[in-house]
């Protein structure tokens, strides 16, 4: 590709939002990463949360679904449970461990999912333009014009609990941030003369979009979806919290936070430690993206 | 300014309209019988047939979807299927309760975000700021129905200085300003405050962190104007975007208040969307999404217009 190769060099200044791909970019951004102690401690719990989900049901001391009627909701520090046991008598350290596993998925599935439709609608709106940019993104406008937690609910209400429908309402609540950012950046990179140069060397509008456009916008768009995990946890955890997510009794630590308001007034610190796992997690990923972002933000 | 305000109205129609189609196919999405939850388990065809008829359920979607259009803009959002009472009613009184609750948060968040981002931005780089900063994080990443939770356990289980739930003295759902009222407001609203005050105080850092990288400033400090002075023309740079992001949050908390009223059972438009969820009540369902979502659409040209009329900078277009 030697017409994108010079086009590059020459004639893209580095616009706030668009990344010039230069070699070594990632490796700066990965060397300003690691000079940056709290992202690095975040991203380290983020994994080590990653590595939990995964390894589950082999660090679990117990069955996360086997109850005992006779030892319900003792406290924490007893003996063979070391984080009490929940209002059916269930192990809370399994269950919080096994937790990870949809919560974890809750957050991270429907932002992919929202980032892959959502920046080919918006690159095909904004590279196709007319009528189809219009349409697509004045469709795009309406589903904006809901409070995220009203459409989420709205959704997942309308559709019935479960844990495909909270995903595919999750979805649809991130299709349209991550659409109008790709349509911004794919607009302005449309009119660039190495875009033009390359059409004039007879590329075709599909090999366009893959080479240039993509190249171009997949940064700042995978950046903004990554912001949107925290506050995906907290909307998905926010649904199971409604019991409009996972079916009980499943472990999940939206759905845990439900059912253990009954203890509350008998054992309240108990009732907080699915909730401090969804902070934990949402402000692991939050720190990690701030840190991410002012790393690629190298004329800083 | 009086031709941008009506392009900008024009322009929000469309919209509007596009809101109003969500909310109608809303009920032909959800899964069932519409009239599930009202006819018997055993009733006939032929009953339901006439139920269906009776309810208009029979007839095309188009045609359906105008004549609930003509009856939703004269303001007839039809009745609740579960109570038979008309939707607005039972939907003005919870969004009374619910205005109070997100306008006392949304203030509460804005004092609290303004002052911790305008001290971090200000102080940039200092312990001040890093202080003011993890504040704003931790504002942006609680869920907030568990610090809700957190603090129903402090102050209403331990300390038992609040009541954890409602909003009056025995169920009661007057509204009175009063202690026996106001005390069920604190809970409530300070557990709402923390999502306008995290965002807002990110805002505020990074505007005033902008402001003052900017060679006017610099302008000022060279010929003499005092710390006060400076910071006279941050605020006022600052002040457009800030009260924007306030408007929208309090838009924000207005459609999202259902986690926080089911925490606290404060009877508000969210604890009634999830009633009607959960009861499969379609028309309150479809009635009490349809009006926050057009309250919000009406807040963003609100908080649009606001924008244009004090920051001369923007170009009315």
């Amino acid at each position: 590709m030697p017409a994108h190769a010079l086009g590059a060099e020459h004639d893209s200044p580095p616009a706030p939002a668009a990344i010039v791909r230069s070699p070594g970019y990632w490796s700066t951004v990965l060397r300003r990463f690691l000079r940056d102690p709290v992202a690095v401690c975040a991203a380290c719990v983020v994994l080590a949360l990653i590595a939990m989900a995964v390894l589950a049901p082999w660090i679990s001391p117990h069955d996360p679904l086997h109850g005992m009627a006779l030892k319900r909701l003792r406290p924490i520090g007893t003996d063979g449970h070391p984080l009490g046991t929940d209002e059916l008598g269930r192990d809370m350290l399994s269950r919080l461990i096994h937790g990870a596993r949809i919560s974890l998925v809750m957050g991270i599935v429907p932002v992919l999912l929202a980032l892959t439709i959502g920046s080919a609608i918006g690159v095909v709106a904004g590279y196709v333009g007319g009528w189809t940019n219009a349409v697509l993104m004045r469709t795009m406008d309406v589903l904006f014009a809901f409070p995220s937690v009203l459409l989420a609910v709205a959704l997942a209400g309308a559709l019935g609990p479960g844990l495909f429908n909270s995903l595919l309402a999750l979805t649809v609540v991130f299709v349209p941030p991550i659409a109008r950012v790709a349509e911004s950046v794919t607009t302005g990179v449309r009119g660039r003369d190495y875009v033009e140069a390359a059409r004039a060397s007879g590329a075709g509008a599909l090999t366009i979009i893959v080479r240039h456009v993509l190249g171009n916008v997949l940064g700042p768009i995978f950046v903004y979806a990554m912001s949107l995990i925290a506050v995906a946890m907290i909307l998905a955890s926010g649904l199971s919290f409604l019991g409009l997510g996972v079916k009980p009794p499943q472990p999940d630590w939206g759905l845990m936070l439900n059912t253990l308001r009954t203890a509350l007034y008998t054992q309240p610190l108990l009732c907080a430690l699915p909730g401090l796992m969804i902070f934990v997690t949402s402000i692991s990923f939050n720190l990690m993206t701030d840190g991410l972002r002012s790393a690629m933000d190298i004329k800083a | 300014m009086l031709l941008y305000c009506a392009k900008r109205v024009l322009l929000t129609l469309p919209i509007m309209l596009g809101v109003a189609l969500f909310c109608f196919l809303l009920v032909h999405m959800a899964p069932g019988d519409p009239l599930v939850s009202v006819l018997p388990p055993d009733a006939t065809a032929e009953i339901k047939a006439q139920m269906m008829a009776v309810y208009g359920f029979d007839r095309p979607y188009h045609e359906q979807f105008l004549r609930w259009l003509a009856r939703v803009v004269q303001g007839d959002l039809g009745s609740s299927i579960r109570t038979g009472r008309p939707v607005w009613g039972e939907l003005s009184k919870a969004l009374g309760n619910t205005l109070m609750l997100a306008t006392l948060a949304t203030a509460i968040g804005f004092v609290l975000g303004t002052l911790f981002g305008f001290v971090a931005g200000y102080f940039r780089d200092t312990w001040i700021d890093k202080t003011a900063s993890a504040m704003a994080v931790f504002g942006v990443s609680v869920p907030h129905y568990w610090l809700g939770m957190l603090l129903v356990i402090v102050f209403a289980v331990q300390l038992g200085w609040l009541p954890p739930t409602g909003a009056g003295p025995g169920g009661s759902d007057a509204w009175a300003w009063d202690w026996a009222h106001v005390r069920h407001l604190i809970l409530p609203a300070i557990t709402m405050s923390v999502i306008p005050m995290g965002i807002i105080a990110r805002t505020v850092r990074a505007l005033v962190a902008e402001i003052l990288s900017q060679e006017f400033v610099a302008g000022l400090r060279a010929k003499g104007m005092s710390g006060a002075g400076i910071l006279r023309h941050v605020v006022k740079n600052a002040a457009p975007t800030a009260l924007a992001v306030m408007g929208i949050q309090l838009g924000y908390l207005l459609g999202g208040s259902i986690l926080i009223e089911t925490v606290f059972s404060w009877p508000g438009s969210g604890l009634l969307l999830n009633d009607a969820i959960f009861q499969r009540d379609l028309p309150l369902l479809q009635g009490t999404i349809l009006v926050l979502a057009l309250f919000f659409v009406m807040l963003n040209l609100a908080v649009d217009v606001m924008q244009t009329t004090l920051d001369p900078r923007i170009k009315r277009t």
